[in-house]
Order: structure tokens, then C-alpha cells, then sequence
């Protein structure tokens, strides 16, 4: 499937709202990392489900309600296959990554980790992978260490093992960085890691839409994504866990359909991952990220990869012949996204000029401050692409950039 | 991308390039931090207050152009004014950025603050006009202290 071109305008009527003019121009759509936008068979599977299919699961002996539990874990068999997990039950379904970071800072940490333990993470990475552990910190006096960059954004390889040390009990690391889109060597940090007995989550929110993810290959013991990114719903997340780490992990919440039996003596939890989905989960939302995995699969997400490897290529091109443009972060391998600053021009200002063009970037720290830190800038403006995205969309936001550019001049 | 040019008024623009009172006041008996999570804009209002009378007044900090100029324009019309002057002219401004863009406002009373009308147009850009009069009130509130927009 690799080699197979992407036939982009008619991908792009799979979006309908690519039609949507913005401030009446077409819209340019470029904040795909921060949420993708739907394709129509998204949108049609949520609604056909509530229409036609909705009823609770894991409930009712009624068909309707066999109908919805058995779409519900066809989604889990659908992640199950899209990311490479061996078993269905290492799918647990949560709200976003984020949620996920916080069930396993709850459950598989607060249960292993003691005062003193350590957890590694690295520079790059999204708030949603570093305050789970400040906080955990707060709760069992654990430790925070994190692995620097280089100036082009590149994780120090040597500092990152020597920090694995004795005391370290978790290796918490992005897979890909949402700021500036540095592609971390994920095999060959895991492989350190595992060798010293370290356990490994991976925030996989920027690289499942993106790349192509083996969790098995890859032999982390978590690896987590928002359905949001992928296409899908906003509201449903992956928890992807090990399943001998998950069955050793004490429950998140409590609830219904997370217990065996409940006496008010006593309760016995369900087994995985039911022990983890407590309470009437988002249905619907799952249903549209199995819908957004098909879509996936159908154009092949090698196809997708290379796409927007097209499109990085072209706007560092572009990009890069505007003067006072400075890139920020050139990592050895990015993913599709360029994060940059105008000379003498703040990211907030550059935001709001491109809106007017009906160019959407994101424009700010990225959820990233300790990052924007380390490269000197208060915050960027970041321009992601997608398989949507076309070379005359981003000549456009060139185009953009240049009479901003003459506006504040 | 005229609605640009209408928020952006030269006035804007040069007080963003060139911030009036843009410096550490060392012996300021007042200052507080001001801070924009969301854009990550920071700035420090240092001022003296003598008698009920602002006799100096000055700013420092990073932001986008709306947040600098409306910091360089605010501590321009703050020296001298007293405590309710200064209050009345923040309701003035905080009316006209936050009117609904279909309303009547009238700019008379607020003088070259004005050139913060087109602001509505752009409900994202509101607090990054106000950080800096945020900030100004949490200085003479107390001491010290932090001023949030959020």
C-alpha cells in the first residue's frame, strides 16, 4: 500500500466541511494536530447508530442492546488490529490520552511506584504527560527527571541513558512531539529502558494518525492516543496496556460494569478491560472511531505518511524562502508539521492575521511551556498537515505570511 | 483583509514597536505580574502611588501587539490620574472591547484608547487587551500579586 499516490481531491470530499468558507475565503484547514477534522463516514456511522442501532451495553438480553455491545467491541477488535495489540483485551477505552496518562498514574503507579522511585520523561513533552506525574509526585513523593533536547529537537541519546538509572521506574516518553514534531527513535528507547526492568508508556497522540503503530514490535508496556486526532469523535480515547500489566492493576473508578459481584461487604472487580470502563462509556464515540479506523485502512496510513512527508517537504520549502521566518525545531525525522516564529512578530498576531485569510493554524505554546522555554519563545505558530491537506494550501499560508509580514513590517 | 487593518491601527502598531514606558521603575511602591495562559503573554505593571495619585508608571514583559501597545497606551493616560479616574476609564475600555460588534458604542470619552474598538471584532483577542488594565488594578489592589485573565 505504500507506494499507492493519494488521490487528494477526492479524499477532500470526504471532509464536507472542507467546503465551509471561513471570513469568505475557502477554508485552509492546518491544525489537524490539535484535532482532525471528520470524514463523512464518521459522521454517518454515529448518526446511522443512534438512529437506527442505539440501545446500553453489556445490558439488555434484548437485540438492540446485543446489537450496540457487539458494534462496541467490534471497535475494540478494530484498535485491537490498527495498532498491532495481540489480545482485545489490552484495549481499554477512556475518554482521550490524556485520561489514559491519569488511569495508568492512578492505578499502575500508585500500586509500584514508592517515594524516591523515578520517572523519566523527555523535554518534548505535551502538559498531558507531565503533570499526571507532578501530581503522582505530590500523592507518593516520586521523582520527575527529564531527558533533554538538542537544538534542532532531537532527544540527547546519551543523557537519556544516562539518566536510566537505578532508581528509575517508568520511561514516560511522546512518541511524537505535538509542538514540533520530532519523531522519537521509540524502538530503540524502549530496548534501553526494558533492559534495565524500566516500564514504558508511550503518548502516542501524535503518531497513530500519522505512522504506522506496531505496540507489539514496539514492546511497550503502554501506549495511549485520542480517538479526536484519528479522524474520529472527539470524547473517546485508547488505553493500550499489556495484559499482563493491566490484570496486575488495581481498578480507576468505580462503577457499573467494572465488578463481578457486589455485596455491600464486598465487590469483586471485573476482569480487563472491563475492570477499567466503568459507567455507561461513550458508545457512539467508539462506534465513529471504528469507522474512522476503516477509513484509515482504506486509503492505508503508509500512503498517509507519505503524503504528509510531501507536504513537510514543500512548506519547508516555501516557508523556508520567507525572511525573518525561523523554523523551530529540525529534528532528524519530523512528522508533518512545522512549528515557527516571525521576526519581531508575535505568534498571537500571526494567528489572528492568517484567520483572516481562512487559514486555522494554532498559535501559542502548544501545551508545551517547559519546550517553548527551551527554544527561547514565549510560542510558535504551528501549521500541521494532513491527508487532506494540498501544496496549493500551503503556498497559501506562504502567501499569508508574506503580507502579514507587510502589515507589521 | 481590511477587518485586519481596522483591528491593527497604526496607533496599535507603533506603540507596539516602539512601547511607551516600557522599563523597570526600581523604586516602585506598587507592581504586579499580569499573565495570559493561553498565549503565554507575561507582563510586570511597576507603578508609585502618592496621595491617592499615580505619579509614575511603567511596564515590561513579552506579548503580541495588542497586549504591548494596550500596556504602553494604558500607563500613557494612568500618570496622574487618581484611583477612580483610573477605574472609570478600565469600565470605559472593558465596555467598548467587550460590546457586541452590532452595538453602538461611543469612543468620545475614551481619547486615543479608542484605537482599541475594532478589538470586538475579535472576541480571542479580548484579554490580550485587558491583561495589561488587569494587571494595573491588581498592582494597586495589593501588592505583589499576580493577575490572571482566566
Amino acid at each position: 500500500m505504500g507506494d499507492r499516490a493519494l488521490d487528494v481531491a477526492s479524499i477532500r470530499k470526504d471532509f464536507p466541511i472542507l467546503e465551509r468558507e471561513i471570513r469568505g475565503k475557502p477554508l485552509v484547514y492546518l491544525d489537524t494536530a490539535a484535532s482532525a477534522q471528520k470524514p463523512r463516514a464518521v459522521l454517518e456511522a454515529i448518526q446511522n447508530f443512534y438512529q437506527n442501532s442505539y440501545a446500553n451495553i453489556h445490558r439488555g438480553v434484548y437485540q438492540l442492546s446485543a446489537g450496540a455491545t457487539e458494534l462496541y467491541e467490534g471497535g475494540r477488535d478494530d484498535v485491537q488490529r490498527f495498532i498491532g495489540a495481540k489480545d482485545r483485551r489490552e484495549i481499554v477505552f477512556v475518554r482521550n490520552a490524556t485520561e489514559a496518562i491519569n488511569l495508568v498514574a492512578h492505578t499502575w503507579a500508585e500500586k509500584n511506584l514508592e517515594s524516591g522511585d523515578e520517572i523519566l520523561i523527555t523535554a518534548l513533552e505535551h502538559h498531558a504527560n507531565i503533570v499526571p506525574w507532578q501530581m503522582l509526585g505530590e500523592r507518593r513523593g516520586t521523582k520527575l527527571r527529564v531527558a533533554p533536547i538538542d537544538a534542532n529537537g532531537d532527544v540527547v541519546m546519551e543523557s537519556f541513558e544516562a539518566l536510566l538509572g537505578e532508581r528509575t521506574k517508568l520511561l514516560a516518553l511522546t512518541h511524537v512531539s505535538n509542538a514540533i514534531g520530532t519523531i522519537n527513535p521509540l524502538k530503540k528507547m524502549i530496548e534501553l529502558a526494558q533492559a534495565r526492568g524500566i516500564t514504558v508508556l508511550v503518548d502516542g497522540a501524535q503518531a497513530v494518525p500519522h505512522t504506522r503503530v506496531d505496540v507489539a514490535a514496539l514492546g511497550c508496556d503502554f501506549y495511549v492516543f485520542s480517538g479526536h486526532k484519528l479522524y474520529g469523535p472527539s470524547g473517546i480515547g485508547v488505553l493500550y496496556g499489556r495484559l499482563a500489566m493491566l490484570e496486575a492493576m488495581p481498578p480507576f473508578m468505580g462503577g457499573g460494569d467494572m465488578i463481578e459481584t457486589v455485596s455491600f461487604e464486598q465487590t469483586r472487580y471485573a476482569g480487563v478491560p472491563q475492570r477499567f470502563e466503568a459507567g455507561t462509556p461513550d458508545i457512539a464515540g467508539v462506534v465513529g472511531l471504528s469507522a474512522a479506523i476503516r477509513y484509515v485502512e482504506g486509503i492505508g496510513i503508509e500512503a498517509i505518511e507519505a503524503w504528509e512527508q510531501t507536504l513537510l517537504a514543500h512548506a519547508n520549502r516555501v516557508l523556508g524562502a520567507i525572511p525573518g521566518l525561523r523554523m523551530i525545531g529540525n529534528a532528524r525525522h519530523k512528522a508533518g508539521l512545522v512549528s515557527f516564529v516571525l521576526d519581531g512578530i508575535h505568534a498571537h498576531d500571526v494567528g489572528t492575521a492568517l484567520d483572516q485569510a481562512g487559514i486555522a493554524v494554532r498559535v501559542g505554546h502548544h501545551c508545551a511551556q517547559p519546550l517553548m522555554e527551551i527554544f527561547g519563545v514565549p510560542a510558535t505558530v504551528r501549521a500541521s498537515f494532513s491527508l487532506y491537506n494540498t501544496p496549493a494550501e500551503i503556498d497559501a499560508l506562504a502567501a499569508a505570511l508574506g503580507e502579514t509580514r507587510e502589515i507589521f513590517g | 483583509m481590511d477587518e485586519l487593518r481596522e483591528l491593527y491601527q497604526a496607533t496599535i502598531l507603533d506603540h507596539n514597536r516602539k512601547p511607551r514606558n516600557f522599563r523597570v521603575i526600581e523604586e516602585a511602591n506598587h507592581h504586579a505580574d499580569g499573565h495570559n495562559p493561553i498565549c503565554g503573554d507575561k507582563l510586570v505593571v511597576f507603578l508609585n502611588l502618592t496621595e491617592g495619585r499615580v505619579t509614575d508608571v511603567a511596564f515590561q514583559g513579552t506579548g503580541c501587539a495588542i497586549s504591548v501597545a494596550s500596556a504602553s497606551l494604558m500607563t500613557d493616560f494612568a500618570r496622574g490620574k487618581t484611583l477612580p479616574e483610573i477605574e472609570a476609564e478600565f469600565e470605559r475600555f472593558h465596555q467598548m472591547v467587550t460590546s457586541s460588534p452590532n452595538s453602538q458604542i461611543d469612543t468620545s470619552a475614551l481619547g486615543k484608547l479608542a484605537v482599541f474598538a475594532g478589538v470586538r471584532e475579535f472576541p480571542m483577542r479580548v484579554k490580550c487587551a485587558t491583561l495589561a488594565w488587569h494587571t494595573l488594578r491588581a498592582a494597586l489592589d495589593a501588592d505583589g500579586s499576580v493577575a490572571h485573565t482566566e
